[in-house]
């Protein structure tokens, strides 16, 4: 059981409390009527499943119920980070440096 | 006395005699003894039939790593558990063992026939053999290779013991108790920090339980053991936990623990709980699991008698059990030689140690010559003779890769030792890397991804002075790293046995390799010839050999077959072992009981039952209930005599025809409030909101993204910035996630607050003609005449003094009434209303009928008339589609050319041609039924019941381009007969709603 740490309730808890929500960074479009129908399958369907660092969604269900974004490791199930929605996505740098 | 116990000898209990049967044989034990060392005591090896050959079978072990002394135990009902390993098991007054895979009887056995077929069952035989013809497979071969494979026999009855589950934090885990965990306790002990040693024996020490000649700081082994498990006991920092496997280790230093609790005992407390999952979370974690002995591969390895020199040793010195007379003594590493010394010091023969290397230590050869043991070095074993009980060992001399010839050797116990297999299983569950040792040949801990420490054999380092000094600094280590200062103890060791040794594939033989039956894996019964066999076949990765000959895939994981297995198969495909690879170890360690797993979650805790307020009621009244989610809903309300058909039918007459009364609580309630709260819900439901005023309701309909309905339900505007909105009874918790994920993530500028009112409020549903008779005295505060109140109204006011948010809506197609009061109300208020209701007949429904009227008006069931591919135009409610709104949650995917194509399922109703005929909800329709198999479905039925009102059956179903078939005839393939049915408008019963106005 992985530990998550919830940055609105700023403490590390068990995986129990959390629900997984997805890839991370992908914003609703404005105008969904304007995009095409590629575009459009795009926002629906295509995604990452990344091996290794991976932007992803949890909300903290069973605590103070809010949706964050964490920085995963698909390989190895470790969190580089967490942070708050709707604050940009860690610089590579960053995540290299939380790497260590 | 039995025959091969040694008086005073060992650390059991001679004093107190145990008494058990064996395959219904009374045995004499002592305490302190397994199943093994017990039947070993009376002289017994044959103890079980192998899975797939039923060669007899004895133990090769005295652990838990054992493949073949596997048995079945059983204290009466429900409590017989299979495949429990006599190396392991306790014995206790009144144990009652069996062995496995024996039919009719232990000593003969007709299945031991395979042992002939072997060419048949040779690997990858369930590929080859059993292929053809196909349809032998179900009728012949399964049930056949069911009856003759296979491991024990299930438990047939519920399991009724009890089995807890906790929760545990540490600074330092220390798993195995032997030299290494011990010195690492005692250090992380005496630092101060939180210390769990673990043990899956009945007693701790490991090794020092084997060896009492070892000398430790001037003690011997075991008063050197007994003053540290005091020490550590006296400890309050200090947990230590014996018969607790270790079984997993997961993230973030997380160890599954499995403890057993009552299986060694002969009276067990009431309600004590059988065994226990403790889930501890250490800072650090210290493995110190030692190395378990591994086989020497040579024709006829398995015959009982075979065992490992270290087992030999351990049921001599720890039980006081000799497992022979006459034994013989084959080895490729210095190990053997001290069992072979300790088995002469104790009165056994020791016909002649064999040993497959040319150059042996001086000091051993003399002390062997001193004890008048042959020695033959760079000797190799072709063969063994023996039915249920080893009689003898041919050896030869192994010259320039030359093989001698064979020269018998009588023996009643031949003892091997092929080297020692660093245990590294629970240090692969963190993929922790492996580093290939060539030198030693064998794998070593690498890499590691988690805060944990390895120490002693585990990383390679023999002996037992490595052991305590390498477990003394791993235990420092992690104190240290937990945030505590520490001391290294010192630990000096006389009469320590150290040494080395070479590993080997098969042993070199002079006999015909393809008639050899030199086991690997015993329990899966896989010979070395298997392994070749596949590699000869193509496969070359070892993943690839195990799943073709089954090699490690037992209930021992492996223990002792992967590294024989491996080095067999890299020979064969000409490469080092590692570019072969090792297979993956997984959890759990050793074979774990469901029970254990499952913890309290089982029968009425296996999840939780949600009640309404006026649950209680419907139990009074002989409600039967059925499970909707999580909820018990009152399905219908027989009475005396009535089955579930007539119930319902007179439950339905009854609504229809004056007054029914539903508990509708379940109903996922949730309150949109905020000023924002308009915009909020224009956004998530297809609905237009805007102009709906406040007092009135609307029917809301939910999409996905990808523009196919989740949910609806009846949404009240209660003011400007406040809604009452109910979801489908399933879909409450999930509507609210995705309301707070869009408002949270995409729309945080709204001022919207969402709760969740779905427990808050009790709701009772009353439909029928007389429905707005019966409420009229109750309520205050509001005119209910159609006028005032008209259909798809909502009113805060006051039922029977209680206030409540009063609707007037219908799922039934009569006149109807929701009331929603704080749910402490609600069964206050049902009594009344049912009381009052008297004078109507009022009737009382459940569920079913619920699911009859509203079929018969043709409103959905999400979830039953949808599946999650059913946009609101193939569901038939396109009207429910706001066609003005700019945006709103899957919008854009009723655009998608898929969501627009022609043919697509619509929702229709269907009449079957024989008003009698009930469909089945499932069921495929197809258009043609005289087409050939497989038929082309084109739809199903999603709904069926029998309708009191019209007089026959009823059905809803989804199908191609549904709306245009009108009148058309469709089938129903049946497994007896085809059914045909007529497709209709999906409204069965008043068509024009006049009803709803009564
Ligand atoms: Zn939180």
């Amino acid at each position: 059981m992985l530990l998550i740490h919830c940055p609105y309730c700023d403490e590390t808890l068990p995986e129990l409390e959390f629900a997984y929500a997805g890839e991370a960074h992908i914003d609703r479009p404005e105008d969904p009527s304007a995009m095409t129908d590629e575009e459009w399958r795009d926002f629906l369907f295509i995604r990452n499943n990344k091996r290794g660092t991976h932007f992803e969604r949890w909300r903290h269900i069973n605590g103070c119920a809010r949706f964050f974004n964490a920085v995963r490791d698909t390989v190895s199930d470790k969190f580089l980070t967490t942070y708050k929605a709707g604050t940009p996505r860690p610089s590579d740098a960053e995540l290299e440096e939380l790497g260590k | 006395m039995t025959a091969f116990r040694i008086p005073g000898k060992g650390r059991v209990n001679h004093d107190t005699a145990v008494r058990f049967r064996f395959d219904g044989k009374s045995y004499g034990g002592v305490e302190g003894d397994t199943v093994a060392s017990a039947l070993l005591a009376n002289g017994v090896h044959l103890m079980g039939r192998s899975f797939k050959y039923h060669r007899p079978r004895g133990p090769v072990t005295a652990g838990s790593e054992e493949p073949n002394a596997l048995i079945g135990t059983s204290r009466g009902k429900g409590r017989f558990e299979p495949n429990t390993r006599a190396t392991v098991q306790e014995i206790y007054d009144g144990l009652k063992a069996e062995s496995q895979n024996k039919w009719p009887s232990l000593n003969f056995d007709i299945g031991a026939v395979n042992d002939r077929l072997y060419m048949l069952f040779s690997a990858g035989f369930y590929y080859k053999t059993f292929m053809w013809p196909k349809s032998f497979w179900d009728r012949v071969y399964e049930p056949v290779i069911r009856a003759a494979a296979g491991l024990g026999v299930s438990p047939s009855e519920p399991d009724p013991d009890s089995y807890a589950s906790r929760y545990l934090h540490c600074d330092v885990l220390i798993v195995g108790a032997g030299p290494a965990g011990l010195a690492a306790a005692l250090t992380a002990g005496r630092s101060g920090s939180d210390v769990v040693i673990v043990d899956e024996h009945t007693e701790m020490g490991g090794t020092l339980l084997s060896e009492d000649q070892v000398q430790i700081a001037g003690q011997s082994a075991w008063d050197w053991l007994s003053a540290t498990l005091d020490e550590l006991k006296g400890m309050n920092n200090v947990r230590l936990m014996t018969r607790t496997t270790a079984i997993g280790y997961y993230h973030q230093n997380m160890v599954a623990l499995s403890q057993k609790l009552t299986d060694h005992l002969a009276a067990v407390p009431g309600n004590a709980p059988r065994e226990r999952m403790w889930r501890v979370r250490a800072n650090q974690v210290v493995l110190a699991q030692g190395a378990i002995e591994r086989p020497l591969v040579f024709d006829g390895n398995d015959r009982p008698g075979v065992m490992f020199a270290g087992a030999a040793q351990t049921y001599l010195n720890r039980y006081g059990v000799k497992v022979g007379e006459r034994a013989v003594i084959v080895t490729s590493h210095d190990s053997a030689w001290y069992c072979a010394f300790d088995l002469a010091d104790a009165g056994v023969a020791v016909a002649a140690i064999a040993d497959t290397r040319d150059e042996i230590a001086p000091e051993f050869a003399q002390m062997a010559a001193d004890k008048g043991i042959e020695v033959l070095k760079g000797h190799t074993v072709s063969s063994t003779t023996g039915r249920l009980r080893v009689k003898s060992v041919l050896v030869n001399p192994v010259r320039n890769g030359k093989v001698g010839a064979s020269r018998t050797i009588d023996c009643d116990a031949l003892l091997m030792c092929g080297g020692w297999t660093p245990s590294l299983h629970l240090f692969s569950h963190t993929k922790g890397s492996l580093n290939w040792d060539s030198e030693a040949e064998v794998f070593l801990p690498g890499d590691k991804t988690e805060a944990c420490h390895i120490a002693g054999a585990g990383r390679g380092l023999w002996g037992i002075a490595r052991a305590l000094e390498d477990g003394a600094n791993a235990g420092s280590e992690a104190a240290i790293a937990a945030g505590y200062a520490t001391e290294v103890g010192l630990y000096p060791v006389e009469a320590d046995r150290t040494g080395g040794g070479v590993t080997h594939k098969e042993l070199p033989s002079d006999r015909d390799a393809g008639k050899a039956k030199a086991f690997i894996d015993f329990q899966n019964d896989v010979t070395a010839k298997d392994i070749r066999l596949a590699v000869r076949e193509g496969m070359r990765s070892i993943e690839h050999v195990k799943r073709y000959t089954t090699n490690g895939m037992a209930t021992d994981q492996g223990k002792l077959s992967n590294m024989n297995g491996l080095t067999i198969a890299a020979d064969a495909v000409g490469k080092e072992a590692p570019k072969v690879g090792l297979t993956t170890f997984r959890p759990p360690y050793t074979p774990t009981s469901f029970g254990t797993f499952a913890g309290y979650h089982k029968d009425a805790h296996f999840e939780l039952t949600r009640k309404t307020p006026i649950d209680g009621w419907a139990e009074e009244n002989e409600a039967a209930f059925e499970p909707v989610s999580l909820w018990r809903r009152a399905w219908y309300f027989p009475l005396s005599g009535e089955d579930m058909h007539r119930a319902v039918a007179r439950e339905c007459k009854a609504t229809r025809q004056s007054l029914g009364m539903f508990d509708a609580s379940t109903l996922g309630k949730i309150e949109v409030s905020g000023p924002d709260a308009v915009e909020f819900m224009n956004r998530m439901y297809t609905n237009p909101w805007t102009k709906l005023a406040a007092g009135r309701c609307r029917y809301g309909l939910l999409l996905g993204e990808d523009g196919y309905i989740r949910d609806d339900g009846v949404i009240g505007r209660l003011s400007q910035d406040k809604f009452h909105v109910t979801t489908t009874t399933g879909g409450a918790a999930r509507v609210l996630n995705m309301m707070e994920d869009y408002l949270q993530t995409e729309w945080p500028d709204l001022k919207v607050w969402l709760t969740s009112t779905t427990e808050q409020w009790a709701t009772i549903a009353l439909n029928g003609p007389n429905a707005r008779k019966l409420i009229e005295p109750f309520v205050e505060g509001q005119d209910l005449s159609e006028e005032a109140f008209p259909h798809m109204s909502v009113s805060e006011c006051k039922v029977a003094g209680i206030p409540a948010r009063l609707f007037r809506i219908s799922f039934t197609g009569e006149l109807g009434f929701e009331i929603n009061v704080p749910a402490r109300y609600g069964r206050e208020l049902w009594e009344k209303l049912y009381e009052a209701g008297q004078q109507y007949d009022v009737c009382p429904y459940g569920t079913e009928t619920m699911h009859v009227l509203r079929a018969e008006k043709g409103y959905i069931i999400v979830g039953q008339d949808t599946d999650g591919t059913v946009t609101p135009d193939d569901a038939g409610i396109g009207w429910a589609v706001g066609k003005k709104k700019p945006d709103f949650v899957g919008m854009r995917s009723l655009k998608r050319p898929d969501l627009v194509a022609e043919g697509r399922k619509q929702l229709v109703g269907l009449l079957t041609d024989d008003p009698k005929t009930l469909l089945e909800e499932g069921a495929q329709i197809v258009a043609d039924p005289k087409q050939p198999i497989p038929m082309k479905m084109i739809g199903h039925v999603t709904s069926s019941y029998w309708s009191e009102a019209l007089g026959r059956t009823i059905a809803l179903a989804v199908v191609e381009g549904g709306r245009s078939r009108m009148g058309e005839s469709l089938h129903i393939p049946m497994p007896d007969r085809v059914l045909s049915a007529k497709v209709t408008e999906t409204v069965f019963y008043d068509p024009e709603g006049e009803r709803l106005k009564a």
